[in-house]
């Protein structure tokens, strides 16, 4: 029995052109970490690696054309790691 | 009994999924123990961190990235229900986890042999930074190397299957399942790569 809904088959050269951008994005952290940025180079590296993820998830991991209930269920995972580290620098920055 | 058994497509990527934001928290909490680390010796991370080998690190991005590419890629081969393809790419998957294993080898082998491992004498000898950040740094690439390891093995299981027949372009979400964990594997050397190899 299969699910009422067709399954999208992403075709070989969009995920070839996710690759390919993750290949730049990754270049794009090494050159921007070689820059003296003092620690605008820690977010500069982080907002990439989050954007690397989003393509990770979105395209690899089909989360793009999967239904909204897992767009939901990552969202609650990521508010929950971000409340996690947001309590934490809380209790380390104001002891 | 000869009635086909009912199959959740759904269901079970949603069981997987679960499963992976256990795995992030998990990663998340090494993340943060990092983290705060960092902000408590910056200096002793810098120096520490300028002892890892960014060719390595970068190196392994590439070939974990590809080998993400390979598992994709292996799922639209078996819904198109190009079999001899999904086996050829789920082992360029497994080939690349290897060489991510050999680079990871010749990395902890070139750093034991400077004598800088969890409790050895030149870091008991030198400042507390120092060996919480090589701590972490073993801690986390190792236990990231042991989910190589388990994905390598998970794939290899479900490329047999392929091979068997057993999945196919009707019924195949054990293979998107197995390419799920292993784009997790990716997703956390994604961190890793930035927050040991070059923001330091």
């Amino acid at each position: 029995m299969k699910t009422d809904n067709a399954e999208h088959i992403v075709d070989y050269r969009k995920l070839a052109a996710v690759w390919l951008a993750l290949l730049a994005l990754t270049t794009a952290t090494v050159v921007v970490s070689r820059l003296e940025l003092g620690a605008g180079k820690v977010w500069a590296a982080l907002a990439i690696a989050c954007l690397k993820s989003g393509l990770v998830i979105a395209f690899f991991m089909h989360m793009k054309y999967e239904t909204r209930l897992f767009r939901i269920i990552l969202f609650v995972a990521l508010v929950t790691l971000a409340i996690f580290i947001g309590l934490t620098f809380f209790d380390v920055l104001y002891r | 009994m000869s009635h086909e058994e009912p199959k959740d497509e759904v269901g079970a990527k949603l069981g997987m999924w679960l499963f992976l934001f256990t795995e992030l928290l998990l990663f998340g909490g090494l993340f943060i123990l990092y983290a705060v680390y960092l902000a408590r010796y910056p200096h002793e991370f810098a120096t520490a961190g300028h002892e890892l080998n960014v060719a390595f690190g970068a190196g392994n991005t590439v070939v974990l990235l590809t080998s993400s590419l390979f598992a994709a890629m292996a799922v639209t081969a078996i819904k198109r229900g190009e079999r001899g393809r999904a086996l050829a790419l789920l082992g360029g998957t497994l080939g690349c986890a290897m060489i991510f294993l050999a680079i990871k080898y010749l990395e902890w082998s070139a750093k034991i042999g400077h004598g800088i491992y969890p409790g050895s004498p030149k870091l008991a000898a030198g400042p507390p930074g120092e060996s919480v950040f090589f701590g972490l740094y073993y801690l986390t690439t190792g236990l990231h190397g042991i989910h190589v390891l388990i994905g390598g093995v998970l794939l290899s299981w479900i490329g047999a299957r392929v091979k068997g027949g057993s999945i196919h372009a009707g019924d195949n979400v054990a293979l998107e399942n197995g390419t799920l964990y292993w784009h997790l594997v990716d997703l956390v050397w994604i961190f890793i790569f930035p927050l040991y190899y070059l923001i330091l």
